[in-house]
């Protein structure tokens, strides 16, 4: 009940504000004449959430399996990479340049690519919000692996320890925070790679949905689409930022 | 003296700066016996931690030669503990497990050093404290929890780089205690007893300790004195006060800045 009591209290602004504003929309709407298909009134927008016709259970499912399909790819490739590059001066040097010029391409640019080369699918979206959200994982990874003091490693020469045994024994728990804190902004880059990959080339998924409703000017299912595609991001980060918690209890404060 | 543990021999140490070469140790020459305690006091930048490195192999000299045990010291060896300044305690392990890495990263079952780690705890004043977090502890606790690691595998020798440095003054006298009685001052013999190299800033830390303390002076590090402390064992809070205790820190003092009278001032 404290706990209860001390989360309202410190949410209640939240929600008096989002209420407010809610409420000053359906006013906007109703007594100001805008038309529907200019701006919906919260109302028909949660009508459109539950619309079976939309056929919203294959679009969620879809956008969500693009999404979570993106975040895991750039996790495991970005530490991958970055593991690679603490490892090795030689990888460091081959792959740093690349990576950054792969970074630096707008990578909204090359969705048209990918339909060339893929064609239409879940995996061509997967791949863009990988590519999109894996170059601070990569980061994280390699700086959380190399910020050991020299003092501790010191301690791995005199027992002549193994490399590998350094890796996983000192740097990798060392890294655990930073690569965390990567997979936040990984996780928002997700959605943003799914639904710029939907909106290029797509017949699945809530941003193909979004693209359908510019034609037939229904505004409220658009809306709609953008609220089902904010719960699916912020469930992902909430997931992350619950493994955090989770897995490096310890690293309070590494963000 | 005991039989010869150290050997330096004409060690030096030149680096190279963007300036040019820097010569920061010549011509260090001492032997330390088995189961002394050997401080090394001397301006910052004199090279005592470089010193220290080279003695654990982790730094190679530039000339001379090291031998511990009779063997030459080429690569880092493992019969040694070493202790720095932080504890560089692993946050993500509790204080046993940092106590039993040495074991891991050595490649030994840390299952089976589990009863001496937790010996080692005890005999650190850091009983029940095994299962806590690094940063559960404070910095004193933390120190002894880094002090129980260094002696896990039972090493022959202690390298200690400052290791109270960062502790505040009353602490750090507390923690000069504790370890005497911890290396065994008053119930081991003294052959039976763990051989200590002990870099500090401190000259009454230094006199407290030490069986000698080796003073060295600034760049090139060379040692400027060898000073054999004869005061008895075990030492007691009170001996700080002695007029013995005050003389050799006054010795110490002059032999570091090259004084024989005037107060106090560059140190």
């Amino acid at each position: 009940m404290t706990k209860f009591s001390s989360l309202s209290r410190q949410y209640w602004p939240t929600v008096a504000l989002f209420a407010f504003l809610l409420a000053c929309w359906q006013l906007a709407v109703s007594l100001g004449g805008i038309r529907e298909y200019l701006l919906p009134s919260p109302l028909a927008v949660w009508n459109a959430l539950w619309h079976s016709e939309i056929g919203w259970t294959q679009h969620l499912w879809a956008t969500t399996l693009e999404i979570i399909g993106a975040f895991v790819l750039a996790a495991v490739v970005g530490v991958a990479l970055g593991v690679a590059i603490a490892w090795s001066p030689l990888i460091a040097n081959a792959l740093v340049p690349f990576l950054v010029f792969v970074n630096t391409l707008p990578k909204v640019a090359i969705a048209p690519l990918f339909l060339i080369w893929m064609g239409y699918g879940i995996f061509p979206n997967m791949l863009m919000g990988a590519l999109i959200g894996f170059f601070p994982v990569v980061i994280n990874t390699a700086v959380g692996l190399s910020q050991v003091e020299a003092d501790m490693l010191d301690l791995g020469r005199v027992f002549n320890a193994p490399k590998w045994k350094i890796f996983a024994k000192i740097r990798i728990p060392n890294a655990l925070p930073y690569i965390l804190s990567a997979l936040k902004i990984t996780a928002t880059a997700a959605v943003v790679g799914a639904i710029v990959g939907e909106f290029v080339a797509s017949q699945k998924g809530l941003g193909y949905v979004i693209t359908t409703t510019q034609s037939s000017m229904n505004t409220a299912v658009a809306f709609a689409a953008l609220i089902w595609i904010s719960i699916v991001g912020l469930l992902l980060y909430g997931a992350v930022v619950l493994l955090a918690q989770l897995w490096a209890p310890w690293a309070e404060g590494v963000d | 003296m005991s039989k010869v543990l150290i050997d330096l021999d004409q060690v030096g140490m030149t680096y190279e700066a963007a300036s040019g070469p820097v010569e920061a140790l010549a011509g260090i020459t001492s032997a330390i016996g088995a189961g002394e305690f050997v401080s090394l006091v001397g301006p910052s930048g004199c090279g005592k931690s470089t010193l220290l490195r080279i003695v654990a192999g982790l730094r190679p000299a530039t000339s001379g030669t090291v031998a511990v045990s009779g063997r030459a010291v080429t690569q880092p060896i493992p019969d040694i503990g070493m202790v720095f300044q932080a504890p560089i305690l692993l946050k993500w392990r509790s204080i046993l497990e940092n106590v039993l890495l040495p074991a891991e990263l050595a490649g030994k079952d840390p299952k089976a050093l589990k009863p001496r780690a937790e010996q080692l705890l005890e005999m650190a004043g850091l009983g029940g404290f095994g299962p806590k977090l690094p940063r559960e502890l404070s910095g004193g606790m933390q120190q002894r929890a880094a002090l129980c690691r260094a002696l896990l595998l039972d090493p022959p020798l202690l390298l200690m780089d400052e290791p109270f440095g960062a502790l505040d003054a009353m602490t750090r006298d507390d923690m000069a205690l504790e370890l005497l009685r911890i290396w065994g001052e008053s119930d081991l013999a003294r052959d039976a007893r763990k051989t200590v190299l002990f870099v500090t800033h401190s000259i009454p830390e230094a006199v407290f300790l030490s069986d000698r303390v080796l003073v060295m002076s600034a760049r090139p590090g060379r040692i400027a004195a060898d000073l054999r402390i004869d005061l008895p064992r075990p030492r007691t809070v009170e001996l700080r006060a002695s007029e013995a205790f005050g003389k050799l820190t006054l010795g110490i003092f002059r032999a570091l800045t090259g004084r024989t009278v005037g107060a106090a001032g560059t140190a």
